[in-house]
């Protein structure tokens, strides 16, 4: 066990560079090998996406980035400290600097719009309730829902949930913010809001971004750089342009949304012929 | 047959493991304690919502145990031409046993049930997931003020089902069998004693409390975060907490009322 992350640790991080290093990780759940020794570099105010089939571990990545997770085997470093090394209280500080935006938008739901935005402000800091307001308002402007403020969170569309939940991952100003498939079940509208949002919080605050998702086109659309990753592994990565011109038969097949390839069209199992003639079974 | 012996153990290493995780998340839970005391205004919302909300289902419940307790009562104690002890046996019947436990078995499936459910919803929307996200302890910001209200609702509202019950055999007594209300209430002020009958009463809520709250909390936190896990857990809430208030006041009963 010793040293895939000792190593590792002591691969010197430039925080200012590299913000999240990730190498040699490998992690179980279940009997089965999500990561198998993958290595991933997630570049300090860029967008980094991490494109991959349904299942194949993207959520559990920033689960594991974010320590919410411990790897089995690597090493995952946030602005030059080794995550899951650290107390809980450690832990605590690191998310301070760090958002993320869940799949469901995860709203309290006994709040309303504005007194979610302003949750991490008055859990950790005791700012006047005349600068709270401020700051939210202002927060809930940049997502377009300032006038949405009093509404509950059963009272929102998909979209409008995500966008609250960016607001509030905005608000105690992070490093960087974990976005968990932002596009999935969107309407082409909430779609090109998401994907303008994204991109100008990477550009307008400078704020590191990873993407973890299965929409090609939108996410190539706002990545810097991309991972594709599937089976455990990573299968390639590039820039955008570079993951679209791959010659891999997994990307390509991935990319254009083949039904049949590298990830066959049948489940693993024996053939029609010896089910249909065989003894059964 | 080897395989009913394997399963009797899968299912006994399962109910030790989840034995011991509940421990853990009690301890944890304790220790999360002073954080919740000191957001007194979360307690108070969680009372509202646990206590308060419970309160109407108490009182009528309460009203009816009572009322049954005078009539059987009654006809019990005219065969020995005792009608005029049925204020002490109402009342004794109440704060001593009926009280604390019936409150405690409608607390948990009232209060218990909605508090598990609350829990293991906030799961599988990933609020508490969210929660840990945005640094904050969900023990500490959402677990211990329901704790502490559900111990501080239930001695309370086992003190309203005791009032009305006793409101109830009232009105059973004097109102339709006609016994006199001056012994009704003299019988029942010289027959409860306030330290053996109406404080361990009162001790015996706050322990059902504490109990029923704990595995509501624990079942919700611990559930399996999809629709069906979080209904299985409401299930086992109020299997569980029922049980468990059953058990605890056999021992407590024992222990406070034996020689």
């Amino acid at each position: 066990m010793l040293p895939d992350r000792q190593i590792s640790a002591n691969v010197s991080a430039d925080p200012r560079n590299t913000w999240v290093r990730i190498r040699g990780l490998s992690f179980d759940r279940g009997g089965y090998r999500i990561f198998d020794r993958i290595d991933i570099d997630i570049e300090y105010g860029r967008v980094t996406a991490v494109l991959g089939p349904s299942g194949s571990g993207k959520t559990t990545l920033l689960k594991l980035i974010s320590g919410q997770l411990t790897p089995g085997a690597g090493c995952i470093e946030v602005g030059g400290r080794v995550v899951h090394d650290m107390s809980r209280s450690g832990l605590f500080a690191l998310r301070r600097s760090m958002g993320m935006l869940f799949q469901s938008g995860a709203l309290l739901s006994d709040l309303d719009v504005f007194e979610n935005v302003a949750f991490p402000l008055r859990e950790h800091t005791a700012l006047p309730e005349a600068l709270v307001r401020q700051l939210v308002l202002l927060r809930l402007e940049s997502v377009g829902l300032r006038s949405a403020r009093r509404l509950l969170p059963s009272e929102l569309s998909g979209g409008m949930a995500r966008r609250v939940a960016l607001a509030r991952a905005l608000v105690l100003d992070p490093e960087m913010i974990l976005f968990d498939e932002p596009f999935t079940g969107q309407d082409p509208i909430s779609m090109g809001v998401l994907v303008k949002l994204i991109r100008s919080v990477n550009q307008a605050l400078g704020i590191t971004g990873v993407v973890v998702s299965h929409d090609v086109r939108e996410t190539l659309s706002i990545a810097d750089y991309v991972y594709v990753i599937g089976e455990g592994r990573v299968i390639g990565q590039g820039t955008p342009q570079e993951i679209e011109q791959s010659d891999s038969p997994w990307i390509r097949q991935f990319v254009q949304g083949h039904p049949d390839g590298p990830v066959p069209f049948h489940y693993p199992g024996p053939s029609i012929a010896d089910d249909l003639f065989g003894d059964g079974g | 047959m080897l395989d009913s012996i394997a399963g009797l153990g899968r299912f006994a290493l399962r109910f030790v493991e989840r034995l011991g995780r509940s421990q853990l998340f009690g301890l944890e839970l304790l220790r999360a304690l002073g954080a919740g005391l000191a957001r007194p205004r979360l307690m108070v919302e969680q009372m509202y919502s646990i206590g308060v909300m419970s309160s109407l289902i108490t009182v009528v419940a309460g009203l009816f145990v009572g009322m049954v307790l005078g009539l059987q009562g009654y006809y019990t104690l005219s065969d020995f031409g005792a009608e005029d002890s049925l204020g002490q046996l109402v009342a004794l019947s109440l704060v001593r046993e009926l009280g604390p436990v019936v409150t405690a078995l409608l607390f948990a499936g009232r209060a218990g049930s909605a508090l598990t459910a609350e829990i293991g919803l906030m799961k599988a929307t990933e609020q508490l997931s969210a929660l840990e996200m945005m640094a904050v302890d969900p023990l500490r910001r959402v677990l211990a003020p329901r704790l502490i209200a559900g111990f501080l609702s239930m001695p309370l509202l086992a003190a309203l089902f005791s009032m009305t019950g006793v409101g109830g055999g009232y009105f059973v007594a004097v109102g339709l069998v006609g016994i006199d209300p001056g012994s009704f209430w003299s019988q029942m002020q010289s027959g409860v004693d306030f330290h053996d009958d109406i404080l361990n009463g009162v001790l015996k809520s706050v322990v059902f409390g504490a109990v029923v709250t704990w595995i509501s909390l624990f079942e919700g936190y611990d559930c399996i975060p999809t629709s069906e896990g979080v209904s299985r857990a409401t299930t086992r809430t109020v299997v569980h907490s029922s049980l468990a208030v059953l058990g605890v006041d056999f021992v407590l009963t024992a222990l406070m009322f034996g020689e």
